[in-house]
């Protein structure tokens, strides 16, 4: 295989493995969400911003939440492209950010916490809030 | 000689610290709070160090004032009461720690926060407690073990993570509390 074609095959494998092998599954997300926990709650800003209103959101536009200058003047939009992208690389998305996370490195990982997250969204803890 | 054909625990213990010079948690904290030369060895890595750092600190922080919200409530009975405490109180070392290296690194420490938004109104007994407890020590394993890989000086990088198996100790003993299986796998993400 010559050069060029070889790193073709590879480029191409390498975006079949990122991507999701399975439709989303948000009761798996949930779980994942634990490790979230930390720092990031559902209706109520922790060290990070609340979740409920995610999708669809301005990046760094929660009212009264203290964000990094870095997350304000990233002029991303929260859909579900942006957050994929986030989440695999935060510090690599948004420099400056202060979720400083090594990343969701599993892209079915990625799929299931923003499939959590949009369905959370519609249910009644976000509702309360 | 091989740990495992060591007579006994308690010699093979002996011997790995002997052999290792390591102790750990005594190790992280000597770095954290006394080394001068912690911020050369960062170097151009500084401010992200000291990002990464900040935001272990606001969980701290916030761990902190969640186990005393835990211990007002008047729910936790003891000795669960004396555990709640005890955790607390590696928070605050983890914090007063974690405060002292950003400074140390040029960095302004962020602050505890006036007024924290807990779900107060789901904590309505022992348990609920000690589940709100468990979910933030989960995640403190998680965002330790997400931020280690991060850091450019990697004796910080082992400081975290002497602070993460103190946090996955505190998740693990929650879940035995709750009547829950403590480790419930190998590995953690």
């Amino acid at each position: 295989m010559r050069p060029l074609a070889a790193g073709m095959a590879v480029a191409a494998t390498l975006a079949i493995a990122a991507a999701p092998a399975e439709a989303a599954d948000a009761a798996r997300g949930e779980q994942l969400y634990a490790r979230c926990a930390a720092c990031h709650a559902l209706g109520s800003d922790r060290v990070g911003p609340r979740h409920c209103g995610l999708l669809g959101r301005r990046a760094g536009s929660v009212p009264g939440f203290l964000y990094t200058d870095g997350m304000k003047n990233s002029k991303l939009i929260w859909n579900e492209k942006a957050l994929d992208r986030f989440l695999a690389k935060p510090m690599a998305v948004v420099p400056g950010t202060s979720m400083t996370y090594d990343g969701v490195l599993d892209a079915q990982d990625r799929a299931d916490l923003i499939a959590y997250l949009r369905k959370a969204d519609a249910g009644p803890e976000c509702a309360r809030r | 000689m091989s740990f495992l054909t060591m007579p006994n625990p308690a010699a093979a213990r002996r011997l790995f610290l002997g052999q290792s010079g390591l102790v750990l948690s005594g190790a992280a904290i000597a770095l954290l709070a006394g080394n001068d030369a912690l911020a050369a060895k960062t170097q151009g890595g500084a401010a992200t160090d000291i990002q990464i750092l900040n935001t272990a600190l606001g969980a701290e922080l916030e761990a902190i004032a969640a186990y005393q919200l835990g211990a007002e409530s008047k729910l936790l009975q003891k000795p669960v009461l004396d555990l709640a405490v005890t955790f607390q109180g590696h928070h605050r070392e983890h914090a007063d720690m974690l405060a002292k290296t950003v400074q140390k690194l040029g960095g302004k420490p962020v602050a505890a926060k006036a007024k924290y938004d807990f779900p107060v109104e789901q904590l309505t007994s022992q348990a609920a407690v000690l589940k709100f407890a468990a979910k933030l020590e989960q995640g403190a394993v998680s965002a330790y073990l997400g931020a280690v890989p991060l850091f450019g000086n990697r004796d910080l990088a082992k400081a975290a993570a002497s602070i993460l198996g103190d946090e996955a100790m505190h998740w693990a003993v929650l879940r035995q509390a709750l009547g829950e299986v403590p480790v419930p796998s190998a590995f953690m993400a």
